[in-house]
């Protein structure tokens, strides 16, 4: 299983991090190596096998329809790096 | 030693107050801390003011819980209330959840003093420690030698008597693995036996919360304080627990415990069989009936593991982009700076966790990986199963070895990655483990054993360890400077 | 052109619920309050918050899908859908992917005076995201923007059909119909303007005749009816331009500027749309019984479609009035209480299309909300009937009603429009304007027999209205012809 440095460049895009081009090889390597080794799922017949998403057999747990009290507008915003009229303040949405 | 169980009596007895036992380790603490290095944030003042009141409740003829008073400290992925949670990131060193965790909540409740937060691998990803974006644990048995991970400083906290005892979290052994290096106690709960409100997400459906002990007692008292069902969690278990004190009975004569051969492997080093082997005649001289078993798909775990506990990582740690917490890197647009605040607020392990998580998921992938994974965790699951309709539990070493050098491995993530053999199946199972001391290496490093039991057994996991502990005191060593005088 | 092309739509509805509290956390999910004021550790994706599921967002997803001839999912379960936004804290939407709540269903709509069905692929739960403000006229000249995250983990069902549109109005009659069943359902307050119902219209054109679809488009941003409508004819138009000139229509999202009446690119299809759905681990799966089905099924309120047919059947009301009366819920209640009040129903629907609609829609009101109850109106029919007040004199009563809250028994006492029916106070009346209008009655009596509508007129103003008007003509009639 190798991983391409095109496929390490777009999952790469969807993760937001920054491979640099002098770090790409390595990473190529470092992903592949790995892949290489879980491809030995392969040599198993997983054919009617059911999913398994959870480790505990749950279903339906729900909480009922009621208000809880939000969080202090203060500390809502505590951590925020940059905050502005109460809003998170962000930099421009588009791409120039 | 100093344990959990035994201060408390003092306490009670009167013998000690809680604050003058609180100033005690703290003093420890200030002593071997330049060396060990387990914590990331101190707490001290709360902690004097917890111990204060618990002192008052004493006073007024008040009963009080087994841990109230007695000095733990919490892994930093742990949420407490207006405390640093850094995860041992650069990413989130300066956040200050404003919320308590479900297990700091039933803390408080119970007289929790906590003396600060507690070195990892960066988002838990590691098995050594080494991956701390923000200190360098060292092992309190040799510190050239790593802790173990991912809570090595939890492990390294108790060993070293900066605390009486820890949280930790595991997600593929990163109770277990850092307990066996440090020689104290690491249990894993069953996955919903313990709330993960609250505990900063690595791989959701493999995370757990749990104790890290000096001895056995103290895991089945600090896992009474935490466990229970939450309804804040929708994978917690519901219905009442167990009062696991009940289990601490030295008698193991009904018992089956399976050996599953399959975690006997080639890179199993010497020392390490030899103290399972011993182990296992201890039990038999004990009474308990051994057998060996077969599971044959572990080998597949740790693929399995790593593809499913990444693709979930990969989505866990999206959400720090510099928008609303956490560090951010300012940057004209947001694309950038969400894409230059990840690239230098996580460190390498972490980015390349996420590349191959996200990589795993994406469009062309998730069939070849991650739902093979799945498919594989339910073949592991059901082999498991099986196992215990015949055994009521599995021996087995908790890591391939004792704790090595710092940096011997962590150039060579794979190799990192085969570290955590023993350990992964059960998170992936979501059944529960813990790690008891064994026996010491040649070089005299501590050795953890394994033990295995079904979905919310912790009771005979308990009861088993129990008997083993109290059998072996030769196992019970403290490390060099984890004596603390009190 | 538009004879040449045909437009295939299929239109993605995303309509907010009507809960107290937010899909996985008790945040209110009211609408406006100021900004991060309704957030808490699980809605503003904190470390280590987890979502616990609202039951109501379940039981109102199985309703619609219920009402939309859906098959409901015994095991379905959430999703991690995973692209980043700043409105979207965690950068995931925990959505539902492979096993939604509801498959496979339909809807009816008229186009035309025609009946067509709709299909419906799917219905799934989901969480709304935040909203930004940007700091500019436009997201693109903004050179920051303002998150607030109210809004966030608002529920949400997405309603997504098959491409069985085929024009704007088409699809305008969809929206159209969907909303009056939400409201109906009492789910959703199904206001565009407000956001609580959004519409993504997947829009393609091809050569009429033709099988293979065109490449789509999708438009986002379209917040009202006539949106919908002229959103979709736009593009349409837009797409068979751009083949006409020989070029290719580009999968791509667009935005809808309803100032300027255009759709705009927003960004093309790309690498970013890899969503890498995956299980929600920190979710459990939904399992839903037959039983409860049956029992969602029973209790669902009679739909537009069934309230029509027994307008129309029993009330015996005109197609067209029947439709109009349930395009609301409310308006349609107001009937059948008035009904049961002991009204006939076509009088009642004659007072409700007339004199009490403008009055409703004069002061922005609904049916819900009419100062004139069903009981006063039924009470106020009740004396047209007796032959207590006349229906010129119920104009004036209605309105009466209408600002005083008061029945037509005490307005008509209080005010003392008691019609006249004794015979001989007419009479007097009827003597008096034949006497004092000597033209109309020699008109009259020349042969224009419309001049006797002006003596009516004229006995009426006499009387302010009284007068019965059967016996005002009857003895006009009798006095004019001896």
């Amino acid at each position: 299983m190798k991983i391409s440095q095109e496929e390490i460049k777009k999952i790469a895009l969807l993760s937001r991090l920054e491979v640099k081009a002098d770090h790409i090889s390595t990473v190529e390597k470092e992903l592949s190596d790995i892949l290489s080794y879980v491809a030995e799922l392969n040599e198993l017949d997983l054919e009617g096998v059911e999913p398994m998403a959870h480790a505990v057999p749950l279903h339906n747990v729900f909480r009922e329809d009621e208000e809880k009290p939000s969080l202090d507008h203060k500390l809502a915003l505590s951590n925020a790096p940059e905050a502005e009229d109460g809003y998170f303040k962000v930099p421009r949405v588009v791409q120039e | 030693m100093a344990t959990i169980h035994e201060l408390h009596k003092r306490l009670v007895n009167k013998e000690i107050s809680a604050v003058e036992l609180t100033q005690a380790v703290i003093s420890h603490k200030e002593k071997v801390e330049p060396t060990v290095h387990a914590y990331l944030s101190d707490s001290h003042e709360r902690a004097l003011a917890s111990a204060k009141a618990v002192d008052e409740a004493i006073a007024k003829g008040e009963a009080i819980s087994p841990l109230a008073g007695i000095p733990g400290a919490v892994k930093d992925n742990i949420c407490i209330k207006d405390e640093p949670a850094t995860c041992a990131s650069k990413m989130l060193e300066h956040f200050i959840p404003p919320y308590n965790a479900s297990v700091i909540e039933q803390l408080n409740n119970q007289g929790l003093v906590s003396l600060g937060k507690l070195n990892m691998d960066e988002f838990a990803m590691g098995g050594s420690t080494e991956n701390s974006a923000l200190a360098k644990t060292t092992n309190p048995w040799n510190a050239d030698c790593v802790p173990g991970g991912s809570s090595g400083g939890s492990a390294a906290a108790v060993s070293s008597g900066s605390a009486i005892w820890a949280l930790g979290s595991d997600t593929g052994g990163s109770i277990r693995q850092p307990a066996s290096f440090c020689g104290v106690v690491g249990l894993k709960p069953t996955y919903g036996n313990v709330s993960r409100y609250g505990l900063i997400a690595f791989a959701s459906s493999l995370d757990q919360i749990g104790p890290i002990t000096r001895d056995v007692t103290d895991a089945a008292l600090v896992l009474n304080a935490i466990t229970g069902h939450d309804p804040k969690d929708s994978t917690s278990i519901p219905g009442a627990r167990v009062d696991y004190t009940q289990s601490l009975v030295a008698d193991v004569k009904n018992l089956k415990i399976g050996v599953p051969k399959e975690f006997f492997g080639e890179g199993l080093h010497g020392d390490v069989r030899k103290a399972m082997e011993e182990a296992i005649e201890t039990y038999k001289k004990l009474g308990a009936e051994i057998v060996e078993v077969s599971l044959p798909n572990s080998k597949y775990a740790l693929s399995a593991y790593y593809i499913i506990a990444l693709a979930e990582a990969s989505s866990n740690l999206a959400r720090y982009d510099g928008v609303s917490y956490g560090l951010r890197v300012p940057a004209d647009n947001l694309v950038e700076m969400a894409t230059k605040t990840r690239t230098e607020g996580f460190g390498p392990e972490v980015q390349r966790r996420i590349l191959l998580g996200t990589y795993v998921l994406s469009s062309g992938y998730y069939d070849a990986y991650y739902l093979k994974a799945l498919k594989v965790r339910r073949l592991i699951k059901n082999e498991f199963d099986e196992a215990f309709s015949k055994v009521d539990l599995l021996l087995s070493p908790t890591a391939p070895n004792a704790a090595y050098k710092f940096g011997e491995k962590v150039n060579d993530p794979l190799a990192m990655y085969l570290e955590d053999i023993c350990t992964v199946p059960a998170n992936l199972a979501g059944i529960p483990g813990i790690s008891i001391p064994a026996g010491m290496s040649s070089n005299n490093l501590p050795i953890g054993m394994q033990l295995l039991g079904p979905a919310m057994g912790e009771d005979v996991l308990l009861r088993a360890a129990f008997a083993f502990e109290q059998a072996r005191p030769d196992c019970q060593l403290v490390a060099p400077t984890g004596e603390v005088s009190i | 052109m538009s004879s040449k092309y045909e437009t295939v739509i299929g239109l993605e509805v995303h309509t907010e619920l009507k809960t107290n509290s937010k899909i996985f956390c008790g945040c209110t999910t009211e609408f406006g309050g100021s900004q991060n004021t309704h957030v808490c550790p699980v809605c503003l994706g904190l470390p280590g918050a987890m979502p616990v599921l609202n039951k109501k967002v379940v039981e109102y997803a199985i309703k619609v899908g219920l009402a939309l001839n859906c098959e409901i999912l015994q095991f379905n379960k959430f999703d991690r859908k995973n692209y980043y936004y700043p409105d979207l804290p965690k950068n995931y939407q925990t959505s539902q992917y492979d096993l939604p709540i509801c498959l496979n269903g339909y809807l009816d709509i008229e186009v035309e005076g025609e009946t067509k069905r709709i299909g419906i692929t799917r219905i799934h739960m989901e969480e709304d995201a935040g909203k930004l403000v940007h700091s500019g006229s436009t997201i693109s000249d903004s050179n920051s923007s303002n998150v607030d995250y109210n809004r966030t983990g608002v529920p949400l069902l997405e309603i997504v059909s098959e491409p069985d549109l085929r024009s704007g109005a088409e699809a305008k009659a969809y929206v159209e119909k969907l909303r009056s069943i939400l409201q109906y359902l009492d789910v959703s307050d199904g206001r565009m303007e407000e956001g609580s119902l959004r519409c993504d219209a997947n829009v393609s054109v091809r050569l009429r005749g033709t099988e293979k679809f065109g490449t789509r488009t999708e438009t986002k941003n379209v917040n009202s009816l006539t949106g919908i409508q002229k959103a979709i004819e736009y593009e349409a138009l837009r797409q068979a331009q751009v083949l006409e000139d020989g070029g290719t229509v580009y999968q791509e999202t667009r935005t809808w500027d309803d100032a300027q009446g255009i759709t705009l690119a927003m960004r093309k299809k790309d690498a970013e749309d890899d969503y890498r759905y995956f299980p929600e681990p920190d979710l459990v799966p939904i399992v839903i019984s037959e039983e409860e089905i049956d029992e969602a099924r029973k209790n669902l309120p009679e739909l537009p479609d069934a309230k029509i047919a027994r307008f129309i059947s029993d009330y015996g009301l005109s197609v067209t009035d029947s439709t109009i009366l349930t395009a609301s819920r409310k308006t349609a209640d107001y009937l059948d209480a008035t009904v049961k009040a002991g009204a006939d129903a076509k009088t009642v629907s004659n007072w409700m299309l007339g004199d009490l609609s403008k009055m409703i829609n004069e002061n922005g009101l609904t049916f819900a909300e009419s100062k004139v109850s069903p009981e006063n109106l039924a009470g106020m029919i009740s004396l047209i009937e007796k032959g207590t007040i006349s229906g010129k004199i119920a104009k004036k009563v209605i309105i009466s009603m209408w600002e005083s809250g008061k029945d037509a028994e005490t307005i008509v006492k209080e005010e003392g429009l008691v019609q006249i029916t004794d015979t001989g106070a007419i009479e007097e009346i009827v003597k008096q304007v034949i006497a004092n209008n000597p033209q109309p009655v020699a008109d009259f009596k020349g042969g224009n027999g419309k001049a006797i509508g002006f003596l009516v007129g004229q006995v009426m103003k006499e009387s302010k209205g009284r007068a019965n008007p059967g016996m005002v003509n009857e003895l006009l009639q009798k006095f004019l012809n001896d």
